[in-house]
């Protein structure tokens, strides 16, 4: 061993010790920030430990450099203007993308060692080692593609560009997808036999697999999607890594792989969804509008936003359940000021942030988080669940199926099992919401039938700014 | 490295990713999710790779760049995104939890 490879083997080593403690510091608020810098200090390592491995064994050839400054400083450029521009409310979206990015770099690797195979003077190839090299090639693709289209349809139906097609709900789907799954698979088999060409077929379908199996999805359940498409990306690194004989990337890969499934799995068991109903059920409300939960309101109390002001005035606890609607009408900020009034009158407020409440979970956290709310008064479900029975008033903004009691009562109903939020147990309940369609679930919400829930017809922003003003008509907040 | 010790490498970095997350509070899953992506980046190095031993072939170093360029882009923007979000919880210092 001479030294370029030990200095190698030692940074690679660190970096990797560095990743998993940053993956690691990642999961505790109080660690977060410094980990996520701790990560990216471990890449920008693995970087240099790679160029410097290279110069000191091979040489890089100037050519070589003028590529690597010309690909690099554009990617780095676009994504860091993109980080900094992106509106909190887009964070699913943007997240998609870079996903989607990470893939296709994986995929072009692949591609690239796939049409022109890296000289090899050391090694000797063998069959086994061709075999080994081609299956790596072709998962890398595969998975690459599928990640690559995946994400931007998920971009899309998230920005809004995209709508699922009624098609996409039938059972054809299933049919076509299967055809893609079986026609890269010939693919696969073709390239192993040295048909070269057939590279090409593999690309094509598995890329538009990827489109067939995202289009379906609901835009609710694209979080999960999201999530799992991070796991593919990882999974696509890893295979990369076989491609170039690169532990480290192994190591990063199957980690980031790993990781994104449990994450994954974490997210459907708060939505109390399965991932395979997620993946093959289709959007939920096709399913569910047939079954129970549908029926008539027979019991609605519709209120003006004056006597919600007034009933505020009148609290001593409040409690606030934000959710996607909130996200949608970016009322964050306004909501904040309303607290911040409730507050100067003593009332106290604290905000009920149902696991996957926003438009991923955990996005919640960070809206509220931009529109200044200390991070004390965001309180998670299990320790919010107790307080509702001693809590005067509860104002639901955008939120829906986490507020539904046949998630607890009601064993025939499909959200039956979904931890949720007692708020039907506060004294008054609010919701404030555009009409009375169905939550994504597509479920009537029992909630809304109860006598002490009274509904606010309206958008969530302009419901909070016309509450700001009848509160400071009341006189509330100005000391 | 020989096959099997890079299936090795592969079994063991999954297994560590399964053990490091287990619980995570709902807050920083929108914060990890968008971490680990940006490390999926990783790529970068493959793509590097490729470029330097492309040995004046141009096509092949035109698509080792343009490969190096979606993986920076996803992580360089992956982790300054992650660093957004974080410091909005980090403004207000915590004492709890």
């Amino acid at each position: 061993m001479n030294l370029p490879v030990i200095i190698k083997f030692v940074i690679d080593l660190l970096a990797v010790l560095l990743l998993a403690l940053g993956i690691k510091g990642l999961s505790k608020v109080k660690s977060a920030r410094d980990a996520n810098r701790l990560a990216a200090f471990a890449m920008s390592l693995s970087v240099v430990g790679l160029l410097s491995y290279y110069l000191g064994t091979s040489g890089i050839a100037i050519q070589s450099w003028i590529w690597i400054i010309i690909g690099s400083s554009i990617g780095s450029l676009f994504g860091a203007i993109l980080a900094k521009k992106v509106p909190m409310t887009s964070m699913p979206e943007t997240v998609a993308l870079f996903n989607g990015c990470g893939g296709m770099s994986s995929l072009l690797v692949a591609l690239g060692v796939a049409i022109f195979p890296i000289s090899n003077s050391v090694e000797n190839l063998n069959f086994f080692k061709s075999l080994i090299n081609e299956v790596s090639i072709s998962v890398s693709i595969f998975v690459g593609a599928i990640t690559f289209t995946g994400s931007i349809v998920a971009m899309a139906k998230l920005q809004g560009w995209l709508s699922t097609p009624g098609w996409t709900q039938s059972k054809l789907r299933h049919f076509v997808n299967i055809v893609f799954a079986v026609a890269s698979l010939i693919a696969f088999f073709d390239l192993i036999n040295g048909n070269t060409s057939s590279i090409w077929l593999l690309v094509i379908v598995s890329s538009l697999l990827g489109i067939g199996v995202t289009l379906p999805i609901g835009g609710a359940d694209m979080p999960v999607v999201i999530s799992l498409l991070n796991s593919y990306s990882g999974i696509a690194a890893a295979a990369a890594g076989f491609v170039v004989d690169s532990q480290l990337l192994i190591v990063a890969g199957a980690m980031v792989g790993a990781a994104g499934l449990i994450l994954t799995q974490v997210m459907c068991k708060g939505m109390n969804r399965s991932l395979v109903s997620v993946l093959f059920g289709g959007s939920l409300s096709a399913q569910s509008t047939a079954s129970s939960g549908s029926g008539e309101y027979t019991n609605i109390t519709s209120c003006s936003v004056e006597e919600c002001a007034l009933t505020l005035e009148a609290a001593n606890k409040v409690i606030i359940v934000p959710g996607y609607g909130l996200a949608v009408a970016q009322a964050q900020h306004t909501l904040r000021e309303v607290t911040k009034k409730l507050e100067q009158n003593g009332i106290e407020v604290v905000y009920a942030i149902h696991p996957v409440a926003g438009r991923m979970p955990g996005h919640m956290n960070v809206l509220l988080a931009e529109a200044d709310v200390p991070y004390e008064q965001l309180k998670e479900m299990d320790v919010v669940n107790p307080d509702f029975p001693a809590t005067d008033v509860v104002l639901v903004l955008g939120a829906n199926d986490v507020v539904n009691p046949q998630a607890k009562n009601d064993s025939s109903s499909p959200l039956y099992g979904m931890p949720v939020l007692d708020v039907q147990e506060a004294r008054t309940v609010f919701v404030i919401k555009r009409g009375m369609s169905a939550g994504y679930s597509g479920i009537k919400n029992d909630l809304f039938d109860l006598p002490n829930t009274s509904m606010v017809f309206g958008d969530a922003k302009k419901v909070l700014n016309d509450l700001i003003g009848e509160l400071k008509d009341l006189g509330v907040g100005e000391k | 490295m020989s096959f099997i010790s890079l299936l090795w490498v592969l079994l063991l970095g999954s297994l560590l990713g399964l053990e490091l997350i287990g619980k995570v509070p709902p807050t920083l899953h929108t914060p990890l999710m968008s971490g680990a992506n940006a490390i999926s980046g990783i790529t970068m190095l493959a793509a590097l790779t490729l470029i330097v031993k492309a040995e004046g072939n141009v096509p092949l170093l035109i698509i080792g760049s343009v490969s190096l360029g979606f993986a920076l882009f996803n992580v360089v923007g992956g982790f300054f995104v992650t660093d957004r979000m974080l410091a909005m919880f980090s403004r207000k210092p915590s004492n709890k939890k």
